[in-house]
């Protein structure tokens, strides 16, 4: 019942790679993802790709599927003309591991640096109470999937690596809007960490990350806009101004140019390479003024302190139960230095391709 | 030791392997208490199996009918398990759910919410009252997510009070663990690969959480990923700890069966608790045909009362369809064998005639979805094709019920999650599993931590288990004579799908277990072509090994049972034979081959089974138990 469909896959690692023709059959109703895991399954056993549930609901197959970024298990094969090449590469925004697998630790970074979620005090576990109707807007947000499409396709970071400290992208500006929603989290500085910290400046606007979206989240309409609207007003409405610094004096940081205040570290090297400033602007001009200004050299840099203690008032080391005083070595403890010669493994990289006696010259 | 292959060496209190809900759960745990915790998992962070759960987790906290409690979940958890439960597990899950997922709302998920503003439950397979936690269905989206960001807020805390975020609990992503390493017969730490670069990696660590998941890749039609190649049971097994109960197996009833694209994927159970119903070719809804013994009192006669149900739950009973998953199940594979099913070998499942369109996107939205985007069906529109797909396995390591600790001859191993095994007896209730992964997660990792803190001294990995394992490992490389990793995983399946499927018999049984025997002559051989950086040919050639034996441990347990129950059906052995309901088997490793041991199950105490009725527990138990039984009512008396 199947029919034979061609191919073009990008294989190769960081060094480089080229797109490979391969002709696969193809039966009906399949997905890309199917034939990529035939390819495994016959001509190329070392075809790499990530996937796991093939249901739309991990996001981790992410590919670019020719051009367009698209989760490979939720493209079927009937979108396409019998007599279409398809050609599937890795995402472009992150770098190659091998074949389809790209390094996505820039999104776990920036997950990191996003502040959790903030219980409110006085609520013991179970005593939470909310409206359906409050909950809604920030579980929209957390349908997100992670497949990272809207990272990988935003143009602010997709071919700017300079931007990358500096911008968190709309994964992480949804994540923010989300806790901003929560009807009880008890931070109250979400729209200023997305200005000061995240980059929501560099935005202007574009939806493309909406328009890629797996999960139809209104990333701009529902999460983007109200963020930077109310970060606007905050910032600009005179009378908002002044009354955060009479009343809410220490809670709400006026900008990032005396944020110090803040205990909160301006990230150093983040805009060193200046703005990448957008045709259109960001239709925010002060976070471009902001940008233009780069570090500010009059922060106050935060005191070095003494490392917390436990209530014994020692360390919070966990070495307890370890059999030496020291940390052990990184290389295993059986191991003894130097090595023998021959078991070495290094070889100098310029070693192999240069003819003896030219890498001397080094 | 051999230097020319680089091994990355880490010293952790605590490694945790799996980052599904019951490893996170446990880590978080390993954490509070002060440990320096390692998560291993074999895919990205927060994309391990518990993401696609849909329906929702089970707890009795009693927000929709205030009727619900411990003791009903505890009964409801034990009649679905056909009593084969190990009754401290399911007494501890029902007690300590509702905690666990009130805690979660701490961390920051956000359920779906009654008028009143508490915690939604719906209504699910097996369950007397509404009890499912959920969030539209993504509910394991929302579990996993919210203990992943609690796993980045206990980093933050490092951060901010140590220096670095992971200063006290790391996240070693796409790396497999392939070994455990024993010092005499303690955990002495875990040896495996970075998938992505292939490089090797030894975690020195005196307590390992097992928190791997299921078998499921064994099987040709399954819900589950290619993660579930049984690494953690066979991982417990050559560590010299035991598997019980490895013969059940949960073929979920409701899998898609067409197109091909969907095939194996689940139609959440929520399609049944909301409306849906299943027909035969024959257009007729034949679920009342099926309805056993057992449950007669439970479950409505005719369509009228059934559907009535669905608005007036305390006056009605319920529809036969939401009977528990292999009564439905097993009445699918009738129909279809009986010639009424569809032309892919499935039955219809109808939500379509029976809910408007509008009402279906809002309650099903990513059911949908993904039937939309997938498969270009429109659940709104159309019936449903569906049909048995292996989901879940009830058996697992064999553990202490309330520590987790691994029984058998390890010290220093704990297991919790689907991994483990005896909480859901001979077959699990739909939503159990999410709340399973809270309870026994926060178990496993909080007396792992404990078990670190008595230990006189610290286990020493020894070299030359290094350098087994990490030979093994390179093995399928280094061979180019022998077959290709993919033919072997389908050959497997197909013995496994074919005669250890949902339906036994004898004869298929023992052909079953000399194909394995094959079987395992050629995956000893498997080599894989390419390098070692992210070859997924070499990872399956690896996988392998686990799968093969935690097949064998299957079909062996599931040829020496000679009764129904459950989630093992023997069509030469019908009925479920109450002498059976005694008896765990339980798989052990002697060398190279599975051991099949008898273990009598541990006796419920007194004031557990009183929460029974006589008629009831009569189903069950021997006349000698019911002797028992009444002697000690009327001592009380
Ligand atoms: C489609 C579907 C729907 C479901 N719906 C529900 C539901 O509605 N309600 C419910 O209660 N249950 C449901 N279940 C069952 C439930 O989701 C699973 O049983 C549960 O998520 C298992 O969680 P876990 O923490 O044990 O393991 P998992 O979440 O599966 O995680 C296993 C982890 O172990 C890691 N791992 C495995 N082997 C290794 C190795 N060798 N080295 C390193 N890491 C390893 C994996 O990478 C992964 O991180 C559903 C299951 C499926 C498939
Ligand atoms: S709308 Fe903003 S975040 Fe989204 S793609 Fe455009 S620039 Fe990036
Ligand atoms: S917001 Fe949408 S596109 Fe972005 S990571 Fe989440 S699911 Fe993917
Ligand atoms: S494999 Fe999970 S989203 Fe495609």
């Amino acid at each position: 019942m199947g029919n034979k469909r061609e191919f073009r896959i990008w294989r190769g690692d960081e060094t480089g790679g080229d797109l490979q023709d391969y002709s696969v059959e193809v039966n009906e109703g399949e997905v890309v993802l199917d034939v990529i895991h035939r390819l495994q399954a016959t001509e190329a056993p070392d075809l790499a790709c990530r996937w796991n549930c093939k249901a739309g609901k991990c996001g981790s197959c992410s590919m670019e599927i020719n051009g367009k970024p698209r989760l490979s298990c939720m493209t079927r094969m009937s979108t396409f003309e019998e007599a279409e090449t398809v050609t599937v590469t890795p995402l472009r925004t992150f770098p190659v591991i091998r074949d389809l697998v790209t390094d996505v630790s820039f999104n776990y970074e920036k997950a990191r640096e996003t502040p959790a979620f903030a219980p409110p005090a006085d609520l013991a576990p179970g005593e939470y109470r909310m409206q359906q109707v409050d909950v809604e807007r920030s579980q929209e947000f957390r349908k997100c999937i992670e497949c990272f499409l809207c990272q990988n396709v935003c143009h602010v970071i997709r071919d700017h690596e300079e931007n990358k400290p500096a911008f968190s992208g709309p994964r992480f500006f949804i994540r923010a809007a989300e806790l901003d929603m929560h009807p009880l989290d008890a931070k109250t500085d979400r729209k200023q960490y997305a200005q000061e910290e995240q980059g929501l400046g560099f935005c202007n606007i574009t939806k493309c990350c909406t328009e890629v979206c797996p999960e139809h989240i209104k990333i701009t309409d529902n999460g983007i806009i109200p963020m930077k609207e109310r970060v606007v007003d905050r910032r600009y409405d005179p009378l908002v101004w002044l009354g955060s610094k009479i009343f809410r004096r220490g809670e709400t940081p006026q900008s990032t140019a005396n944020s110090a205040g803040k205990g909160s570290v301006v990230h150093s090297g983040a805009r060193q390479t200046g703005v990448h400033s957008h045709a259109g602007g960001s239709g925010d001009p002060a976070a471009e003024a902001q940008a233009q200004q780069g570090v500010n050299w009059h922060r106050e840099v935060p005191h070095p302190t003494m490392p917390a203690v436990d209530d014994r008032g020692r360390l919070p080391l966990t070495e307890l139960t370890f059999d030496r005083a020291a940390a052990p070595s990184p290389f295993g403890d059986d191991v003894t230095f130097p090595l023998p010669p021959e078991h070495l493994n290094f070889a100098h990289p310029s070693q192999d391709d240069k003819p003896a006696g030219e890498g001397d010259k080094h | 030791m051999t230097t020319t292959t680089r091994i990355e060496r880490h010293h952790y209190d605590v490694v945790v392997i799996g980052a599904g809900g019951a490893g996170l759960r446990a880590a978080i745990e390993a954490r509070l208490a002060g440990k320096k915790t390692a998560i291993i998992s074999k895919s990205l962070f927060g994309k391990a199996h518990t993401v696609m759960a849909e329906g929702g987790a089970a707890a009795a906290m009693g927000n929709v009918n205030s009727r619900d409690n411990w003791q009903v979940h505890f009964r409801d958890t034990m009649r679905g398990g056909k009593f084969l439960n190990n009754f401290r597990m399911a007494e501890l899950h029902a007690k300590e759910s509702p905690q666990r997922i009130w805690e979660l709302e701490t961390y920051g998920a956000l359920f779906d919410r009654t008028k009143d503003g508490k915690i939604s439950q719906r209504n699910f397979g097996g369950h007397e009252y509404p009890r499912l936690a959920h969030v539209g269905d993504r509910t394991g989206l929302e579990l996993i997510r919210t203990l992943q960001q609690k796993i980045v807020s206990l980093q933050q805390e490092d951060k901010r009070d140590l220096g670095d975020y992971e200063a006290r609990i790391k996240v070693f992503s796409e790396t497999t663990i392939t070994e455990l390493l024993l010092d005499g017969d303690r955990v002495a730490g875990a040896f495996g690969y970075y998938r992505e670069s292939g490089e090797f990696i030894l975690f020195e660590a005196p307590a390992v959480v097992l928190a791997t998941g299921g078998v499921g890749r064994s099987y040709k039609v399954t819900s589950n990923s290619w993660e579930y190649t049984g690494d953690g049971h066979a991982l417990a097994l050559r560590a010299g700890a035991t598997l019980i109960n490895m013969e059940f197996l949960q073929f979920h009833p409701t899998g898609m069966v067409w197109p091909p694209s969907v095939k194996g994927i689940l139609v959440t159970e929520s399609v049944r608790g909301d409306g849906g119903v299943l027909k035969n070719s024959d257009g007729k809804r034949f679920m009342f045909d099926y309805v056993p013994d057992v449950f007669r009192k439970q479950y409505a006669e005719t369509e009228e009362e059934a559907d009535r149900w669905y608005t007036d739950p305390d006056n009605n009973r319920r529809p036969p369809e939401l009977l528990p998953r292999d009564e439905v199940a097993r009445a699918i594979n009738s129909e279809v064998k009986a010639g009424r099913g569809t032309p892919a070998g499935g039955v219809y499942l109808d939500i379509a005639s029976r809910r408007s369109a509008e009402e279906i996107r809002r309650r099903l939205p990513s059911m949908y979805h993904q039937f939309k985007e997938l498969a270009d069906v429109d659940i709104t529109a159309e019936p449903m094709e569906v049909g048995p797909t292996c989901h879940y396995v009830m058996g697992g390591v064999e553990v202490d019920p309330d520590s987790g600790a691994a029984f058998g001859t390890v010290q220093g191993l704990f297991a919790a999650g689907e991994v483990s095994g005896g909480m859901h007896g001979s077959n699990r209730l739909g939503g159990n599993s999410l709340s399973d992964l809270l309870v026994f997660g926060k178990r496993a990792g909080g007396h792992a931590a404990s078990y670190t803190d008595q230990l006189a001294s610290r286990p020493k990995v020894p070299v030359g288990a290094v350098e087994d394992a990490l030979e093994a490992a390179l093995a399928p490389l280094q061979r180019d004579t022998g077959e290709n990793p993919y033919h072997l995983q389908q050959d497997l399946q197909a013995v496994m799908g074919d005669l250890v499927g949902i339906i036994r018999r004898e004869s298929e049984l023992v052909d079953a277990l000399t194909r394995l025997a094959e079987l395992r002559e050629r995956v000893a051989k498997v080599s894989a072509a390419g390098g070692r950086r992210y070859n997924p040919g070499w990872h399956l050639a690896l996988d392998l090994r686990n799968m093969l034996v935690v097949s064998e441990c299957t079909a062996k347990a599931a040829l020496e049972r000679q009764e129904s129950r459950g989630g093992h059906t023997r069509e030469d052995f019908p009925t479920m034979d109450p002498g059976w309901r005694r008896v765990n088997l339980v798989c052990a490793l002697d060398g190279d081959a599975v051991r099949l041991e008898h273990k009598p199950l541990p006796k419920m105490r007194a004031e557990l089974i009183g929460l029974f009725d006589r008629t009831e527990l009569a189903k069950y138990l021997t006349d000698e138990e019911l002797a028992d039984f009444d002697a000690r009512a009327e001592e009380a008396n």
